[in-house]
């Protein structure tokens, strides 16, 4: 009897949870996912309560208060607690609207992106042949291209605009995408379900939408969040050399090119945005790593 | 081995041609360079006037094929910003351009594959962590920001090195660090994976029972099979450098090509900005394509 009762116990003990309980369970357990994921979820509470968090009007100028140091530096005080700017605008304030501006650039751009890579990809993985190898060919030359100086050129000449940055941002970052979907495609091609699939008769874009594109979504989820990261730090590259967003809108980029001028007297102007940046790119590559590990375990190094 | 030569020389070549013809078609389609020349308060007469006096008014594709034949012939055009050769500004400004991207190279090799090693060696060890940390840390600062807190750093509390121009090789430290930082992660990652990979190898367990131990496995048999991969990515990243050469120069006033990059596109000449963007495409081609043969040399099995 006792046995047996044990025997059940055990059973009950030992039985896999259910997937999506595991999946949480192991992200629950991440320490650089939680990390991440915090950082970027506030970041992106800020920059929708943008509004109500900002003391000051980021765009306000105060001739009569200029320069203001910061609150730990000595004149600072908590009126102005990251201090002004060289035409007395609020610098924390103007942090906080910078948010806006790299997390939809950072989305829009990562998302453009996201479109072209992965249908390229899928294409290339599930056609082969001569699909696959024009998609590697234009691979290649888009890799050849140095993306900052082109991304520049394109900005200056169009005009610079928010939409402007983010579509050249886009355009010019899908590589990764293409890559990853493209051999998880072919590994995927050659699975039974699939050639189910395929029996029953379902067209190649029944197949491409309903059997290949839900079983590569978390890596796409995966690559989206690196990309977030990497078009923020192109768009604060561009805007710092002065061909991304324009004055007086708030770009972190932007605004350590504006406070390069009083470098040396008031670094915190330089120093702040910067820090800003490092911890929204941080957060998401962070976030894209423990997403990684969570869901696909075995490609972990 | 010379077929596999011929098809990579012949696939750069292509990717050459499309890499060209897209940038030309872009940047002359996107924008009216007669505008550009004649300047903001121009009237449609002198535009029209400019535009004929450069040939502007003749389809693009003319435009490109006689670009592209200049260019066979070593002609590079004019700049309209700087009134000379294309040619002449390229051969002022390369030198200290290439110096920088040597150096940067220089810098990553050498914090990232010894960081990569001992990381692999001690895997999970503090040191492994710290490696980690740093890549980590590294891939999300803007490079420029870097730039600029060096600057800080050395400028006013440490003035010790120069921050800003190019006279002398002390000029080139701080510019070669920041150019050189971006690329450690891309290449520590790589070596850490390759010599884990590599360690767990049975022929490295044959070398460990034959009684090689430490640095003399390391150095004549783990490393090299390790360092296969890093090769080919330390030619693709030089091949980025040159790229990256706009910011690092812009920041401590380097009159290198990168600069002369930027100041092309504020002052909207086209043809410089086009040639340049040339260069670096082929820079970077040629320099895969020498990742691609240098890995053939040394590993037979990729020339079947």
């Amino acid at each position: 009897m006792t046995t047996e009762a044990n025997a059940t116990v055990i059973l009950e003990d030992t039985q896999a949870p259910a997937p999506r309980e595991l999946l949480l369970r192991r992200a629950l357990a991440h320490k650089g996912l939680l990390t991440g994921g915090t950082i970027v979820v506030l970041l992106i509470l800020v920059a929708i309560f943008a509004p109500l968090l900002a003391p000051h009007d980021p765009f306000a100028q105060s001739l009569a208060h200029r320069l203001q140091p910061p609150v730990w530096e000595e004149g600072g005080n908590w009126i102005y607690p990251f201090g002004t700017d060289q035409v007395g605008r609020d610098y924390l304030s103007r942090l906080i609207y910078g948010t806006r501006v790299s997390l939809t650039i950072g989305f829009g751009a990562a998302t453009i992106g996201m479109f072209i890579g992965v249908t390229l990809g899928i294409s290339a993985g599930y056609f082969g042949g001569w699909v696959d190898h024009g998609v590697s060919f234009i691979l290649t030359a888009q890799l050849a291209l140095p993306g900052l100086l082109l991304a520049m050129a394109l900005v200056f000449i169009i005009g610079p605009s928010v939409w402007v940055v983010i579509g050249i941002i886009g355009v010019l970052h899908w590589t990764y995408y293409l890559v990853v979907t493209r051999s998880a495609t072919q590994r995927l091609k050659s699975q039974d379900f699939v050639a189910a699939a395929s029996a029953m008769g379902a067209s190649r874009w029944q197949i491409l939408r309903t059997e290949i594109l839900p079983n590569v979504t978390s890596q796409i989820i995966v690559i989206f969040t690196f990309e977030l990261g990497i078009s923020i730090l192109a768009e604060s590259s561009l805007s710092f050399l002065g061909v991304g967003i324009q004055p007086p809108t708030p770009s972190w980029g932007l605004m350590i090119a504006e406070g390069k001028q009083a470098l040396f007297y008031r670094p915190s102007l330089v120093i702040l945005p910067g820090i800003a940046l490092f911890l929204l790119v941080i957060g998401a590559n962070l976030l894209g790593d423990g997403l990684r590990d969570v869901t696909a375990p075995e490609g972990r190094n | 081995m010379i077929r596999y030569i011929m098809q990579r020389a012949a696939l750069a070549l292509a990717v050459a041609l499309v890499v060209s013809f897209a940038t030309f078609m872009l940047l002359n389609i996107a924008t009216d360079p007669a505008y550009a020349i004649a300047g903001e308060d121009a009237t449609p007469d002198v535009i029209e006037q400019i535009r004929q006096n450069y040939g502007f008014d003749r389809p693009v594709m003319v435009r490109y094929f006689e670009w592209l034949g200049g260019v066979a012939h070593g002609d590079f055009g004019e700049s309209y910003y700087w009134n000379k050769p294309v040619g002449e500004l390229v051969v002022e400004r390369a030198p200290v351009t290439l110096t920088l991207a040597l150096s940067a190279l220089a810098v990553t090799i050498v914090i990232a594959i010894p960081l990569g090693a001992l990381a692999a060696l001690y895997p999970n060890s503090w040191i492994d962590r710290f490696a980690l940390t740093f890549a980590v840390s590294a891939q999300a600062m803007p490079n420029f920001w870097l730039g600029l807190i060096l600057i800080i750093f050395f400028g006013v509390m440490f003035p010790i090195l120069p921050i800003s121009g190019d006279s002398t090789w002390k000029h080139y430290v701080l510019p070669a660090f920041v150019l050189g930082a971006s690329s450690v992660p891309a290449v520590m990652r790589l070596t850490r994976t390759g010599l884990i990979e590599v360690m767990g190898s049975d022929y490295i367990r044959t070398a460990r029972s034959k009684g090689y131990r430490g640095y003399a496995l390391l150095q004549r048999h783990a490393m090299r099979n390790a360092l296969l991969p890093v090769v080919s990515v330390l030619a693709v990243q030089l091949g980025q450098k040159f790229g990256g050469s706009v910011i690092t120069e812009s920041i401590f006033a380097i009159n290198g090509l990168g600069r002369l990059a930027l100041q092309s596109i504020l002052g909207s000449d086209i043809p410089t900005v086009q040639m340049l963007i040339f260069i670096f495409a082929m820079i970077f081609v040629a320099m895969n394509l020498l990742a691609d043969l240098l890995n053939a040399a040394l590993d037979p099995r990729i020339r079947i």
